[in-house]
């Protein structure tokens, strides 16, 4: 049988509204992405990030507005920030950076959050489990 | 404050291997302020830790606490029924509290989980840096308030050296010539005349070439005293 990740985005509230319009268009995305909705992306946590991972994730995302376009002006910034730093923490635990992924967009872009659900999906299919 | 970063997980990994059930100990002060030790880090370096040894399928439990002031054995001592239930304990404080768990509870190894780098103050966000080296014998007042010992790459009492160049030291272009930062500053102060008298060789016995340093105060003590 095919391996089927768990995948897990972290979204701020701006860029769900691209994955409410994905699932309203019928733009299908992958049902193994479970959505955690942030009120921005500056506020994933290094812990959140890790927790995801202990709690069965195979993959992880985070989804911030455009660069420059942060409602909160830098909170896409930070998140990035946080990404890169949890990324370190993986490649000293021996996990795969490319487990965790960070992409920005706006809310209106329903399609590329579909492309990112599934690019994501593919990755991490390719892989395979994280244990 | 004291500043410290954690450990390498490699390292830390090796230290624990051994054991099926760690308490990490993180501590509310100065290294939650440098963000290496408090509550937030000790969670992190737990699941770290965790997804390190699933992917090993091996499994350590770990109790996570965090205690006020790890220097202190009254604060250490409020660990003692979560050290009875554990085999090894995994100290997120200063050098200082790591020999204070070992101090209260001498019976179970601890291991240090951060490298203790120096005393401090934050620079900027994230950022720390080194001020003071505890040498026993403080001459902020010779020098305008800026320490030669601990940030003068060669320790010179009566700098600058000829390595001065704008302001930056010859060890390292990103850093500030200390002297030069003493000079700026009695200028500001209108007390470079204070440049003119010679800083005598130190006596280096205040520092901690000799073993460790005690300070003593008879009037607080409560046993031993006279």
């Amino acid at each position: 049988m095919e391996f089927e990740p768990e995948i897990v985005i972290f979204c701020c509230q701006y860029c769900t509204e691209a994955a409410d319009t994905a699932g309203a268009s019928h733009l299908g995305y992958p049902a193994n992405i479970k959505l955690m909705e942030l009120p921005c992306s500056g506020k994933i946590s290094i812990i959140y990030l890790l927790k995801a991972f202990e709690e069965g994730a195979d993959g992880v995302c985070v989804i911030g507005c455009e660069e420059g376009a942060c409602h909160f002006l830098r909170g896409n910034l930070r998140a990035k920030k946080v990404v890169e730093y949890t990324q370190k923490i993986l490649e000293e635990i021996g996990i795969n950076k490319e487990r965790l992924k960070m992409f920005n967009l706006s809310s209106l872009e329903s399609q590329k959050f579909v492309q990112i659900s599934k690019e994501i999906t593919e990755k991490i299919r390719e892989l395979g489990p994280i244990f | 404050m004291i500043i410290a970063e954690r450990k390498p997980i490699k390292e830390i990994e090796k230290m624990i291997m051994p054991y099926k059930k760690v308490l990490i100990v993180g501590c509310n002060t100065c290294v939650t302020i440098c963000m290496a030790g408090g509550e937030k880090e000790v969670d992190i370096l737990a699941s770290s830790l965790n997804l390190l040894f699933k992917s090993k399928h091996k499994e350590i439990e770990f109790i996570k606490r965090v205690v006020e002031r790890q220097c202190e054995k009254e604060f250490v001592e409020e660990l003692k029924e979560d050290i009875a239930s554990v085999e090894a304990v995994l100290s997120l404080g200063c050098g200082v509290g790591v020999q204070k768990i070992v101090e209260v509870f001498p019976h179970i190894p601890v291991y240090p989980g951060l490298n203790t780098k120096s005393i401090g103050a934050p620079e900027e966000e994230g950022v720390w840096k080194e001020k003071c080296v505890a040498c026993g014998d403080c001459i902020l007042d010779k020098t305008g308030g800026i320490c030669p010992i601990a940030r003068c790459s060669k320790k010179l009492l009566n700098g600058p050296c000829g390595g001065s160049q704008d302001g930056k030291c010859e060890i390292d272009k990103n850093l500030d010539c200390a002297w030069q930062l003493i000079y700026d500053r009695l200028k500001l102060l209108g007390k470079l005349d204070q440049l003119e008298e010679i800083i005598p060789v130190r006596d280096w016995s205040k520092a901690n070439d000799g073993g460790p340093r005690e300070v003593i105060r008879e009037d607080v003590r409560l046993k031993n005293g006279k």
